[in-house]
């Protein structure tokens, strides 16, 4: 018989703790903690982000409490601070911003994806991937010296010329203000929508397609009445994600909403967003009543597109993820 | 019959028609802008506007040398604040941590690249203006590092995830611990994306404005040191177009085109050097 | 079946042929086998699926021996548990015993334990670092900086690659080809002077001519150190190795010469899986 060392002499329960102390010896304990210290800090600094937004809003919060978003009053010398101007603002120009931008960057996304070849699709979204780049500064630099002389002088006495009996088109043009507004976001917009459309369609599996084409369906019919339908779940998540972006978007708004906060219905009339009355008298706001009531629109800012981000990510993840099943 | 497939004929060749002039619309979009900033701001681009310092209002010339060199000193702030938290987080999501610790970095690191960069703004305002008292180089840089961080995160962790389980094995079967593996396989196989991530991160953010307003300010002379005021390209482009005066517009659209340069630079560059890197490595 | 039992029962068989086909090139007298590995009632599973339900062998020194078996039989896990590598992957446990060299394995360094008994994978994965730096790899972890071309020299002859590589040493092992790459991976096990090479399936990615080579190098190579391959191609077995273990869902079936096995085998499963009935 040949000699054998007794069995292993320690039970298997003790083997982790063995394993543990090996590691730990190596070293490899240590890369394991210190990398864990780094990602603990991406925690820690959006757990203060929120508790600053928080406190630093207290003073304001206390004041006002709900009424804080139903009145029109912002008066900071009077220490009065409502937000519904802003509110206002915000919704107006992101609604605009959605209207025209969700066809444009969907049809631009249907045609990247489903009727052009490779090679132009692929340039394409690279120049589309490029457009989302320009910093949104340069954007509020055309909005101020391109897009709104061109509203003031043309389009806009067009628009009230034809459609003036609708309360959105009446009054003075004056180049910027809400129409300005949305539209210089609808533009900063569509590559948001595209990218992420484009992505979520091509996602769609080649037999949904495919099983469409066999039954005789144009090209057309197949996108409209197949591969749509399929991703309809990611491409709402990819306008979410445009939604987020036009509600916190601040710099291009800023230069050319006209930094007003009345609440007008004709689109013409200059106005305010939550983002641009923060960039505008963050440094001027004198009292701290005034800065608590600044973060506290940063507050509903952050938790706005912290909801639609949250809600774009389910969707968009939930159309990659069924696409991933039938494959 | 032949009817009705000639209208399904014309429908599908009108939506191809259609959604062809939304992309080259989309795209030309593109096009106006590189055309509008080189026309507005293409004759001013001089070698003063890179040397000097902007001038009094209603002289004419000067630069704006003080908000590139702010540029440049602000976002080497934040890559030294954004690049390790990313990376290491990156490494830790994709090497060490267990399922449930995962969630919940990434859930947070989402969040934070969702957060609109004017509130990133008010963050930094609050953790470093009001301590020290004053605006500062350092402020606005924590506000974009801060901005880089969830970036380079999700790069660093979808690089190091790519890199194949079998060259972790190899190493390890050599009796290389698990730190000297990530060390000296694992990131090097990486490194590449890793880097096209923080060069895309840093273009993300060098045109950042709105988050700089209330922590780096500006300032009408170079900023010694990290402590002070510091001006940046984005925030004089602002200062300069949202101003009354002509020269400061025409100013404006050349600091725009730099800019805009800048931004794309680092964009094509990056992409046509990791495309070369993982064509060569295949 | 322990691993003296085994012994014992080669004692009754004809002297063992350690060659190529049917050439006797060596003939080894059974007294001088000894076993290098010895393995008891070696259980692993991953989570709750136990894919190895106890398993004794010994491995002898200075052979090649050979691992069959359908897949999913627990044929690579029972070679990854031979360095351990079992516990790179989250949720393995493993029980039982191993010895190398009558050291318990699970009580050894495992980086000492990974020196002693390097491995070659399935695929080729050279890091992407240069041919140079790919070698020297093991040597650099291992604290060696010390004439440091030498030992990839002798390496990269070892693993009959370096009159095709020699010019080219700092380029990337990327550029090689698929066989250059899996001499170049066993160059790079080679280089830290193990005791044991482990080698999972290592010819499945290749083309037959590279194949070959592959097998006639681990005929040279025997002579210095203890050969385990994990192989689906009975052939392989049958041409390249000394012993052969034949595995089934998780256990030892039998483990015999190699020629004996292919020849007599004694279990009528072996017999139904070399002749092609299973698997």
């Amino acid at each position: 018989m040949l000699e054998r060392v007794n069995a292993t002499g320690l039970t298997p329960s003790f083997r982790p703790l063995r394993i543990y102390w090996e590691r730990l010896r190596r070293g490899d304990e240590i890369a394991h903690v210190l990398t864990l210290i780094f990602a603990s800090t991406v925690i820690g600094v959006t757990a203060l982000l929120v508790y600053q937004l928080w406190i630093q809003s207290a003073l304001s919060r206390q004041k006002f409490g709900w009424a804080f978003f139903a009145t029109r009053v912002w008066d900071p010398v009077g220490g009065q601070f409502g937000a519904l101007p802003f509110l206002y603002g915000t919704v107006v120009t992101s609604a605009i911003a959605l209207l025209l931008a969700v066809p444009l960057g969907l049809g631009t996304a249907i045609f990247l994806s489903e009727f052009s070849a490779k090679r132009i699709s692929d340039a394409l979204a690279f120049l589309v991937d490029l457009l989302a780049a320009v910093p949104s500064v340069i954007y509020g630099l055309l909005g101020i010296f391109v897009l709104a002389p061109l509203l003031r002088v043309w389009v806009e006495p067009v628009l009230r010329s034809q459609f003036g009996f609708l309360p959105f088109f009446r009054g003075p043009a004056y180049g910027v203000g809400f129409l300005a507004a949305g539209l210089t976001l609808a533009i900063m917009v569509v590559p948001f929508i595209v990218s992420v459309s484009r992505e979520v369609l091509i996602s769609v599996p080649r037999e949904q397609r495919e099983a469409a084409l066999a039954l005789g369906a144009t090209r057309w019919e197949t996108i409209s009445r197949a591969v749509v339908p399929f991703a309809k779940t990611g491409i709402l998540g990819s306008v979410f994600l445009a939604l987020a972006r036009a509600l916190g978007e601040t710099m291009a708004v800023t230069m050319v909403i006209g930094n007003d906060p009345k609440i007008s219905a004709s689109l013409f009339a200059p106005g305010y967003s939550i983002a641009a009355v923060i960039a505008n008298e963050f440094t001027e706001a004198t009292g701290s009543l005034y800065l608590s009531a600044l973060i506290e629109l940063g507050l509903v800012l952050f938790l706005l597109t912290f909801v639609l981000n949250g809600l774009a990510r389910l969707l968009v993840l939930a159309t990659a993820q069924r696409g991933g099943l039938l494959e | 019959m032949n009817l009705h497939s000639g209208w399904r004929k014309f429908l599908n060749a009108f939506m191809l028609g259609l959604t062809a002039i939304f992309a080259f619309a989309t795209v030309s979009v593109l096009f106006l802008i590189l055309g509008y900033l080189i026309y507005h701001g293409g004759k001013n681009v001089n070698w003063s506007f890179f040397t000097e310092l902007p001038k009094p209002v209603g002289e004419q010339g000067g630069g704006m040398a003080n908000a590139i060199v702010g540029t440049a000193k602000l976002l080497s702030v934040a890559l030294l604040i954004g690049a390790p938290a990313g990376i290491f987080s990156g490494v830790y999501l994709s090497e060490f941590g267990g399922k449930a610790p995962n969630f919940f970095v990434r859930y947070m690191a989402d969040l934070l690249n969702g957060v609109p960069s004017i509130v990133i703004g008010i963050f930094a305002y609050a953790i470093v203006v009001l301590p020290a008292g004053h605006f500062s180089t350092l402020a606005g840089g924590f506000a974009l590092g801060v901005m880089m961080i969830p970036i380079i995160l999700r790069s660093t962790e979808q690089f190091l995830k790519a890199v194949p389980r079998t060259l972790r094995e190899g190493a390890m079967a050599l009796g290389a611990s698990k730190w000297r593996t990530i060390l000296t396989v694992v990131v090097p196989a990486a490194a590449s994306g890793i880097i096209t991530g923080i060069m895309l991160a840093l273009a993300r953010i060098a045109g950042e404005t709105a988050p700089l307003l209330f922590t780096a300010f500006s300032n009408r002379y170079s900023s010694p040191g990290f402590n002070e005021p510091i001006a940046s390209l984005p925030v004089m482009i602002y200062t300069y177009a949202i101003g009354p005066y002509q020269d400061w517009h025409e100013q404006a659209w050349t600091a725009g085109l730099v800019l805009l340069g800048l931004v794309f630079v680092l964009n094509v560059a990056t992409r046509l050097v990791f495309a070369r890197k993982t064509a060569a490595a295949r | 079946m322990n691993g003296a039992s085994i012994v014992q029962k080669h004692q009754n068989l004809e002297p063992v042929h350690l060659g190529q086909k049917d050439i006797p090139l060596v003939e080894l007298p059974i007294g001088t086998i000894k076993p290098q590995f010895k393995i008891s009632n070696l259980k692993v599973s991953y989570g709750a699926k136990e894919v190895l339900h106890g398993v004794d062998l010994d491995v002898f020194a200075n052979v090649v021996t050979a691992l069959i078996g359908p897949s999913g039989c627990g044929k690579s896990t029972f070679l990854r548990s031979l360095n351990r590598m079992t516990e790179v992957v989250r949720g393995t446990q493993v029980e039982g015993e191993i010895l190398l060299d009558n050291e318990n394995v699970f009580r050894m360094d495992v980086v000492k334990l990974r020196r002693r008994v390097g491995m070659v994978f399935q695929r080729p994965n050279p890091f992407p670092k240069s041919i140079f730096d790919n070698v020297a790899y093991g040597l650099r972890i291992n604290g060696h900086h010390d004439s440091l071309s030498e030992a990839v020299e002798h390496s990269l002859r070892r693993a009959a690659l370096w009159d095709e590589v020699k010019g080219q040493l700092h380029k990337s092992a990327y550029a090689l080809s698929g066989g250059q790459q899996q001499r170049l991976c066993i160059a790079r096990a080679l280089a830290v002077n193990p005791e044991v090479l482990l080698l999972d399936e290592p010819c499945s990615a290749l083309d037959p001519i590279t194949t070959a080579k592959i097998e006639e190098l681990l005929f040279q190579l025997k002579s210095s150190c203890t050969i385990v391959i994990v192989t689906h191609n009975m052939q392989q077995a049958a041409r390249a190795s000394d012993f052969t273990a034949f595995l089934l869902d998780g256990q030892l079936v039998e483990y015999q010469s190699t020629r004996k096995l292919f020849t007599t085998p004694s279990d009528p499963r072996t017999e139904a899986y070399i002749t092609g009935r299973f698997g």
